[in-house]
């Protein structure tokens, strides 16, 4: 983690729809090569703030900046400089995992030489490389979401968005989902990730814990869980989402 | 441009990997061509008429004979008492009713003329224009041969004394109904294809989820709506073709004018339908929303499109609403190109009509079609 400019820079962004507050005054900076985890329940706000940040939503008001650029009027910069894994599965069913790889590598501007060589380390790396004519509708969950994962990160952005890449996905499947985030992660890339596993949380370099709308604790996981006095990041949740609640009752 | 290759490629790759797909470009257009142009004809054939003949003469017998020969009307029953007539004609069995009074021949002789009636059965307003307009011709061809019998004059010398019509029916001499309907079938085809396929196709994406993540690639508007499109502006076309085909074999319907502007003409109607396909997607959500908007507009513009009824004849508002209607346009203009051969010259006002709409269409969908939401 460097603490030069923030790669990722957000400050009172505020999202609505109608009366309702999605994202609440956010304020957080994300920085170059640190693994930044988005944390908080179902409905928290996690989503509404990634799609945002990834160009797909324009907020109400704030000022945010990724990657140095503008997020209301430099949106296809931005989406040149990123990559973006959604809950929602993302890759065409009715194609092969090599098709596409090949149609992602192409629309960011690879050439077909380099989508080639590329692919064939991608596919040798994930142990693939007899599958790569496979339909994606073909193959198990868990090496969807890895290849999905790869696919969001085949054209090196500096950022990838992650939102909650492995729901569904057994334990083991997980730990080897984030191998590659390290992998990533270590190459550079800026990584940040949505979850509401709390175990995940601890794998990240730094979160943000989302309750209603509003971050209400951005630290390292050792930190939030000495500050919380918890045994582990569990406990830090139910904590702050605990207060906030009677919060709300008060 | 290598961004639109490669959707392409990617578009290509799923139509074609999709089972539903080349039953839909080949069985649609036979299974259309066969039914509806065999079926959808306004010629009347076999109209039933029921005869009410009270006068009984050598006349009156020779008129019943008339209609009985004629391949338009079947006799389905004959009697001296109207109610029979009017029975039959409310169980659904009789369409027209002969009533040829008593004295019919009597006063043919003695007054020089005669009435008979028709009583028509005018639910279906052209059924019975067109049952009258036929039992009139023979009447009045019937009338024509008693003049010239009675007269003792020969029959090849009455158009001497009087002005004879003579007509000659052009571009369609035999008036052959399927060689007016093929064009149009043509016609709906390219439109059905242009405008349902590539309109599910991206409202598909939107319902699989693979929309978001192109949204957030630097694909640009343009690249996708090109990318997206063009597959389906071919695949159209190659309808068109395939159909043309198809109506010169089974039907052999005359292609007089050039083909390629048929087609260049096609190709540019498709971008209205196009236009509007990706409309439709930008306002749907699911596949199903998609057809159902879909088949609102479809069913609007076909309906006044000239397929089975003439736009001509249609009330004012109408025909100006149907300036607005692609389909009406591309129906007329694949006939005249087919049917008289029409040139560029002919038909360029309406061509250049066909493309500011198409132009209007995709600018106004490619600029309702955001990439966020």
């Amino acid at each position: 983690m460097n603490n030069s400019t923030p790669i990722i820079r957000v400050r009172n962004l505020v999202k609505k729809f109608g009366d309702f507050v999605a994202n609440d005054h956010l304020t957080f900076d994300v920085f170059s090569g640190e693994i930044f985890g988005f944390l908080g329940a179902n409905g928290a706000g996690k989503t509404t703030a990634i799609r945002i940040l990834c160009g797909l939503s324009k907020p109400t008001s704030g000022e945010i900046s990724v990657a140095g650029f503008n997020i209301y009027n430099q949106t296809e910069q931005i989406k040149r400089s990123i990559g973006y894994m959604s809950q929602k599965f993302s890759l065409y069913e009715d194609l092969t995992i090599a098709e596409n790889i090949r149609f992602y590598g192409g629309i960011y501007g690879l050439k077909r030489k380099e989508i080639k060589t590329q692919t064939a380390i991608l596919l040798e790396k994930l142990g693939m490389n007899d599958y790569r004519d496979q339909l994606i509708r073909d193959l198990p969950l868990g090496w969807r979401q890895k290849l999905a994962f790869s696919v969001a990160i085949f054209h090196n952005p500096k950022i990838v968005f992650l939102d909650e890449p492995t729901s569904g996905v057994d334990p083991i499947t997980r730990r080897q989902f984030w191998n590659l985030i390290y992998e990533a992660a270590h190459n550079g890339i800026t990584v940040f990730v949505t979850t509401h596993y709390m175990d995940e949380a601890e794998y990240c370099d730094r979160i943000s814990m989302m309750v209603d709308g509003q971050i209400v604790a951005l630290d390292s996981p050792g930190k939030l869980i000495q500050t919380y006095n918890a045994a582990n990041m569990n406990e830090v949740f139910l904590k702050l989402a605990r207060s906030s609640l009677t919060e709300v009752k008060a | 441009m290598r961004t639109i290759l490669f959707i392409l490629q990617k578009e290509f790759l799923q139509i074609f990997r999709n089972r539903m797909m080349l039953p839909i470009i080949f069985v649609l257009p036979l299974v259309q061509m066969l039914i509806l142009v065999n079926a959808a004809t306004m010629e009347m054939k076999n109209l039933n008429i029921f005869v009410i003949d009270r006068d009984y003469s050598t006349t009156s017998r020779k008129l019943v004979g008339k209609f009985a020969a004629s391949p338009f009307f079947r006799i389905t029953g004959q009697s001296t008492v109207l109610s029979d007539a009017e029975s039959s004609m409310k169980r659904g069995k009789t369409d027209i009713i002969l009533n040829i009074p008593a004295n019919f021949e009597k006063r043919l002789v003695k007054e020089n003329r005669a009435e008979i009636q028709f009583l028509i059965n005018a639910i279906n307003g052209t059924v019975a224009g067109i049952g009258y307009g036929y039992a009139a011709s023979i009447t009045s061809g019937f009338n024509r041969e008693i003049v010239s019998e009675w007269q003792k004059i020969p029959a090849g010398t009455i158009g001497a004394q009087s002005i004879q019509v003579k007509s000659s029916f052009w571009y369609n001499p035999e008036l052959n109904y399927k060689v007016f309907m093929v064009p149009a079938v043509l016609a709906i085809l390219v439109t059905i294809i242009g405008a349902f396929l590539s309109g599910l196709n991206i409202v598909r994406e939107k319902e699989i989820g693979t929309i978001e993540q192109i949204n957030v690639t630097p694909i640009r508007k343009y690249q996708f709506v090109i990318g997206k499109l063009t597959p389906f502006l071919m695949i159209a076309l190659v309808e068109l073709g395939f159909g043309l085909t198809l109506g010169k074999l089974l039907f052999d319907i005359p292609i007089t004018g050039s083909l390629f502007l048929l087609f260049g003409t096609a190709a540019i109607y498709l971008l209205v339908v196009l236009g509007l396909g990706l409309l439709v997607s930008t306002m749907a959500k699911t596949q199903q929303q998609a057809i159902f908007i879909s088949y609102f507009f479809m069913i609007v513009f076909i309906m006044m499109s000239g397929l089975f009824t003439s736009t001509e004849s249609m009330p004012d508002w109408a025909l100006k609403v149907n300036v607005l209607n692609p389909v009406a346009y591309f129906i007329r203009l694949v006939r005249m190109i087919l049917l008289k051969g029409s040139g560029i010259s002919d038909i360029y006002r309406d061509v250049i009509s066909l493309a500011v709409y198409g132009v209007a269409m995709l600018s106004l969908a490619t600029w309702r079609y955001r990439k966020t939401v």
